[in-house]
């Protein structure tokens, strides 16, 4: 049971930087047993984005709740600012209350979701462009899924999470290719928003091997 | 002054973030957080330990600031947070006191907070009178009772804006930090600061740690609003632990602002100017990466260290530090389009 349901967090992302809470270091505990499964979730510092923090409460819950005979589930913020009413709204609601705002947290995850897909789109074309060059804005995503399997995959996968249906390798944030005459422009915005995920991955493990006294993977 | 380069450190604190201040759980958390941070970027030999990071004396800012660490002049930058400090974490008077000990070291930066209403305007009228402030640090995350957060694009803010165009308050530093509600909304969102800056053009909009964890939307506003910049506090320390990635997000910046809205700050005592500037001095963007991102001319090194933050508050520089105006990269072929 404790094998499954690490591979169930391992499927929980920040949603703002887009990686798996098993590899940032978020899980700081998890008990697995016969009497259900109890885990605590740690974060990089004090203050990190509560909405964020809550997100990654409620994914780590379903996940967990999906298993099969995983009996009752308990997730349990940690060191954060506002862990007791994260800790209670996970316990005994379904959504945290949005202050009488419109909507709910769905809007700000597909924000995130898209800067997820076009900083992996940049990462593959990155990889593309030395092998496809100007056939780069025609490539089909089987096609480059030849070329640089892992880097589509990863494209691939962020698709799904978007529901966003193209055959093509990339594509605007509907699935439409993108012209050939804006294809410059395009990767040029790419990269920024890749350099911002990436740079802020990277101070966040930093901060959380600080906090917690951990070496840095 | 570092080799030619004249310096101003244009975001510096002079801080009480100790357990006797502290009102509550906040306050030593938020001091923690910094402390975090602190350690996680400085090299070893500037690290501090907690209990000294919490409150440090005057003689020892001074000797940081200008004896060992270069600058010619800081800027202070008030912190209020009186719902988690006593005595506040830093205010206007207590850097102005300092300050007035030092004549020609600090510029001293107000506040204000849209939320105390006309109450405010008045006090920011005081403040003005007596401190002559040339621009104030706004602090969108901070929490007055019960609320925990505003937006520089709240009609009160715009009310405070205008008090400091008339005023001649033109440097407006903004600082983005978590706020907690709504939940929906990202509190990071540099948004409204492309609100106030098309809505008061004669004003400087700096947004502090340019724009991270927002980066890319930073970038996206700096280009579409001539008159917002770049502060490098937090993003300069990855020089030393991760200068790939120094390299690139200074490669961004250059990229999509140019080189004349880009200024240094040390945070102090968050990091040291001394290491910040040497390291800054010596850096050069990786041979590999140079034809994505160029090169860092002396002349663009100058202009982040000292010579963009004397121009946007009036500093006179010694005449053979400065460079002479040329005409710059006025930004990207493309500005728009870019930002969905």
């Amino acid at each position: 049971m404790r094998d499954l349901a690490w591979r169930a967090l391992a499927d929980v992302r920040d949603p703002e930087l887009d990686q798996p809470i098993t590899d940032l270091g978020f899980v700081a505990a998890l008990d697995a047993g016969d009497d259900g499964i109890r885990v605590e979730l740690r974060l990089p510092t004090y203050f990190c984005a509560p909405n964020f923090a809550w997100l990654m409460v409620a994914d780590a819950r379903d996940a967990l709740a999906a298993i099969p005979g995983a009996g009752p589930v308990t997730v349990t913020l940690v060191d954060h600012f506002a862990a007791s009413e994260i800790n209670s709204a996970a316990a005994f609601a379904d959504h945290f209350q949005t202050d009488g705002q419109d909507g709910d947290l769905a809007e700000l995850r597909s924000a995130f979701d898209r800067k997820a897909h076009t900083a992996a789109q940049e990462r593959l074309a990155r990889q593309l462009m030395p092998l496809a060059g100007d056939r780069l804005g025609g490539l089909t995503l089987a096609e480059a899924s030849r070329l640089a399997p892992d880097a589509a995959a990863a494209v691939a996968r962020r698709r799904e999470r978007l529901g966003l249906v193209s055959d093509h390798a990339i594509c605007d944030d509907r699935g439409a290719p993108i012209a050939a005459e804006d294809l410059g422009g395009w990767l040029r915005s790419a990269r920024t928003v890749r350099v911002s995920v990436d740079g802020n991955a990277e101070l966040c493990r930093g901060l959380l091997a600080t906090r917690y006294g951990v070496s840095r993977s | 002054m570092y080799q030619n380069y004249f310096v101003v450190d244009a975001h510096t604190h002079f801080w009480d973030g100790s357990p006797a201040n502290q009102i509550n759980r906040y306050g030593e958390g938020f001091i923690k957080c910094f402390h975090d941070y602190h350690s996680n970027l400085s090299p070893d030999e500037y690290k501090w330990p907690l209990e000294e990071f919490e409150r440090y004396s005057e003689e020892r800012m001074i000797r940081d600031l200008f004896e060992n660490g270069y600058d010619d002049v800081a800027i202070l930058q008030s912190t209020y947070l009186t719902d988690w400090y006593v005595n506040g974490f830093n205010t206007t008077e207590q850097n102005g006191r300092m300050a007035e000990r030092h004549p020609g070291r600090f510029i001293v930066n107000g506040r204000w907070d849209p939320r105390d209403g006309e109450a405010g305007i008045g006090e920011l009228e005081r403040l003005h009178e007596r401190w002559q402030l040339r621009g104030v640090k706004l602090y969108t995350a901070e929490w007055k009772g019960d609320s925990k957060g505003w937006k520089l694009s709240d009609p009160w803010s715009y009310r405070y804006l205008e008090k400091c165009q008339e005023l001649g308050i033109r440097n407006i530093h903004v600082h983005k930090g978590p706020t907690v509600y709504p939940m929906n909304r990202d509190a990071f969102d540099v948004a409204d600061v492309d609100d106030a800056a098309t809505a008061f053009p004669g004003l400087n909009f700096i947004v502090e740690h340019v724009g991270l964890p927002r980066l890319e939307d930073f970038c996206w506003i700096a280009t579409q609003e001539p008159n917002v910049y770049g502060g490098l506090a937090v993003a300069m320390p990855f020089i030393h632990s991760r200068p790939r990635y120094f390299a690139q997000i200074i490669g961004e910046l250059l990229y999509w602002l140019d080189e004349n809205r880009i200024l240094f700050g040390s945070d102090y005592a968050i990091w040291q100017p001394k290491w910040l500037i040497e390291k800054f001095a010596a850096f050069q963007i990786p041979d590999d990466m140079q034809g994505e991102y160029g090169v860092l001319t002396p002349q663009i090194k100058r202009k982040i260290l000292g010579l963009n933050a004397a121009r946007l508050y009036d500093i006179k520089v010694p005449g053979e530090f400065d460079v002479p105006d040329e005409p710059v990269d006025s930004g990207p072929a493309i500005a728009s389009g870019t930002a969905a």
